[in-house]
């Protein structure tokens, strides 16, 4: 276990420093830079953009910005946005918390109502039910995330029933904590339901062939002979052995947290990381989409750490040397 | 020997009788109803991605300045006296409030539809009075149009795509399994770095890259790049593990045994045994490319104006004033979900055909 550890986080930093390398130069291979669109403005001086540059560290190579970047990571510095004028740390963890909420939500959301479903469908297979669910699996899947966004988008703006878009109304200061908290999840509804839908197409799919696979299986057989109602067979025989991708899986879905949402937050103007990162990107603010990417990285590393982990824990035919042989 | 000619003609015979049940006709008859019409779908859409300027109605660039967003128009079919003017006919449209962008049809009088005329499936006399079969967008351009030819990015750009990532991934894939060593702990720690990098911040972060006055091809060859780029690691990981597995099957040790040449091995019996697998997940891909795409496009880091693709056509949709009073924009989210939906079922279908292993 330690040694397992030991080397999958060992493993971890040259992956990190890998990707935040092709990030940097992909950033620094962008012709222009932040201070570039300050140059079209004729009442700032070339003293002051000579200034700036210095100050931005945009004059130097990009090795030695790389690793001055590094540096400062290693010290917990982030770096400077260059458009907002704060720290980086801080302007991320603000937007992460929004994009957090609203992910673990939809998370939940879509677990709560696949599971479910696909234990419904797999039992009752080839019934009425098992055929439309299956295909309104399909569809759900398929269904772009945005495209589903702006279809959402239209039935608030006709209906009138829910906010259009935005994560809180512009009255939020202003309220109390309670209602605060009404109105957040008042318009968290649609965009969950809209990043949820997917989510719970591909769940209930993945739960209904599991289901269906193990069904026929020998154990099955025989707790069944042995007299077991199918109660008991279902849930404590067929259940348990299905859920295994799912522990995987949940790890995996970590890693997607911040940037599962990304889509979305654009197009429903959410104030989350991923509005954030594109806002970035589009202004080339590189120290901004730099603390982005690494933020995500690591998520999705620590993600499919623990899903190793948790899969050793529930599953004793897998252990520590067959997870890292992969 | 003996036993080998027997086995050889024994396969030929099966071959020779698996050539003759099969083809399109029996593959069409195995197919449901869903997997029918997603083969239909696409079958269409990359006819309208090919032979574009035939089914658009007018030039897809081209602005009608009196009829920004004007509304789909009505279709009416001529009484048969009048066949000889055209089967079908519009009302004209004219903007009756400027500042909202309403129109009326204007009930007396007709405007002829013409069909196969100076080389369109359906167009009108000029495109000063136009049919706006799906309306018209900000700029008065024919959104049916537009999406006829923004089916050209958006289809090719799947096929594209995963052409290039798949033939890097079956030879690094490949490449990795068989040299070993070195070549093949470097090429993993890489695919390592590529799976585990935030897809879309990437995507994003790369797509910045791409200069905003480059053409319409060199972008789209800059974002199917992209994509690939981030996307072929894992596939040649599957493709270098089945690659080893079947190594050690039994009947690739008979055919060893049998003194089969390694490249007789490798053509005829690895290949083989990976490529349903392949064709699976090639199509299973697809849907991602064209998201993938349309999500760029529609964040203005895509495809840019006044070229069209199915997710530029979207991007005027973010403003929600436009949301409210013009829906039709949102048609081309329609024409993505059917490409996807169709690759989704179809790539469903051939995983029952060819890889019977590992379907539900």
């Amino acid at each position: 276990m330690t040694r397992f550890l030991i080397r999958r986080l060992l493993n971890m930093i040259p992956l990190i420093l890998g990707i935040t390398f092709i990030s940097f130069l992909a950033m620094s291979l962008v012709p222009g830079d932040f201070v570039s669109n300050l140059k079209l403005n004729p009442t700032i001086t070339p003293e002051v953009i000579h200034q700036l540059e210095a100050q931005f560290g945009l004059d130097q190579p990009l090795m030695v910005r790389y690793f001055k970047w590094l540096w400062g990571v290693l010290h917990l510095n982030f770096g400077f946005s260059l458009q907002y004028r704060v720290s980086v740390t801080g302007l991320i963890a603000s937007r992460a918390f929004n994009t957090i909420i609203l992910s673990l939500s939809s998370m939940i959301f879509s677990w709560a109502i696949a599971i479910p479903i696909g234990i419904i469908v797999a039992v009752n297979q080839n019934s009425i039910w098992d055929r439309c669910l299956s295909f309104l699996a399909f569809f759900g899947m398929s269904v772009p995330s945005f495209f589903l966004a702006f279809l959402m988008m239209y039935l608030a703006l006709k209906t009138g029933w829910f906010p259009i878009g935005g994560t809180f109304s512009p009255d939020y200061a202003t309220l109390d904590p309670l209602s605060q908290i009404a109105d957040r999840i008042n318009h968290l509804i649609l965009p969950v339901f809209v990043l949820g839908i997917s989510g719970t197409a591909g769940l209930m799919r993945l739960m209904r062939s599991q289901i269906l696979e193990i069904k026929n299986s020998e154990f099955v057989r025989t707790a069944r002979a042995k007299g077991l109602s199918e109660r008991v067979v279902i849930y404590k025989h067929v259940l348990r052995n299905a859920l295994n991708p799912f522990v995987t899986m949940a790890g995996y879905s970590l890693g997607d947290l911040l940037g599962g949402a990304a889509l979305v937050e654009a197009v429903m103007n959410l104030q989350g990381l991923g509005l954030l990162m594109l806002e970035a990107v589009r202004s080339l603010d590189i120290y901004l989409v730099m603390g982005s990417v690494l933020m995500g990285t690591i998520l999705l590393l620590v993600g499919n750490l623990l899903a190793d982990i948790a899969l050793v824990a529930v599953d004793p035919r897998v252990d520590f040397s067959s997870v890292a042989a992969e | 020997m003996n036993v080998d000619g027997a086995m050889q003609a024994n396969l030929q015979g099966a071959a020779v009788a698996a050539r003759q049940t099969s083809g399109i006709a029996r593959e069409w008859r195995l197919a449901s109803r869903t997997v029918r019409f997603s083969a239909i779908c696409l079958a269409l859409f990359y006819l309208l991605a090919a032979a574009s300027p035939f089914f658009a109605s007018y030039d897809p660039t081209y602005q009608n300045r009196e009829m920004p967003d004007c509304p789909p128009m009505s279709i009416h079919l001529n009484a048969p006296s009048d066949w000889s003017r055209g089967l079908f006919y519009t009302h004209p449209m004219h903007m009756n409030d400027p500042i909202a962008r309403t129109f009326v049809a204007d009930a007396s009088r007709r405007l002829d539809i013409h069909l196969f005329t100076r080389g369109h499936l359906f167009t009108t006399d000029s495109e000063r009075e136009p049919y706006f079969m799906l309306g018209s967008d900000g700029l008065g351009r024919d959104l049916y149009s537009r999406i006829v030819y923004g089916s050209r990015v958006s289809m090719c750009v799947g096929l594209i795509g995963v052409l290039i990532t798949f033939s890097l991934g079956i030879t690094i894939g490949a490449l990795s399994g068989y040299i070993g060593g070195t070549v093949d702990f470097l090429i993993m720690r890489w695919s390592e770095i590529e799976m585990s990098l935030p897809s879309f911040y990437f995507l994003l972060a790369l797509a910045a890259v791409i200069p905003s006055g480059m053409s319409t091809v060199a972008t789209f060859f800059m974002i199917v790049a992209i994509m690939s780029f981030i996307s072929w690691a894992g596939f040649a990981r599957i493709i270098r593990g089945m690659a080893s597995s079947v190594r050690s099957r039994p009947y690739v040790e008979a055919a060893r045994a049998l003194g089969a040449s390694r490249w007789r091995i490798i053509t005829r019996h690895i290949i083989p045994s990976v490529l349903g697998y392949a064709i699976v997940a090639a199509t299973l891909s697809i849907p991602g490319f064209i998201l993938g795409e349309s999500a760029l496009s529609l964040l203005g880091l895509g495809i840019q104006e006044p070229a069209a693709s199915w997710g530029n056509l979207l991007a005027q949709a973010q403003d929600v004033q436009n949301l409210a009073r013009y829906p039709w924009i949102l048609i081309p989210g329609i024409f993505i979900f059917l490409a996807v939906m169709s690759f989704n079922f179809l790539g469903d279908h051939l995983r029952d055909r060819l890889d019977p292993a590992t379907s539900a």
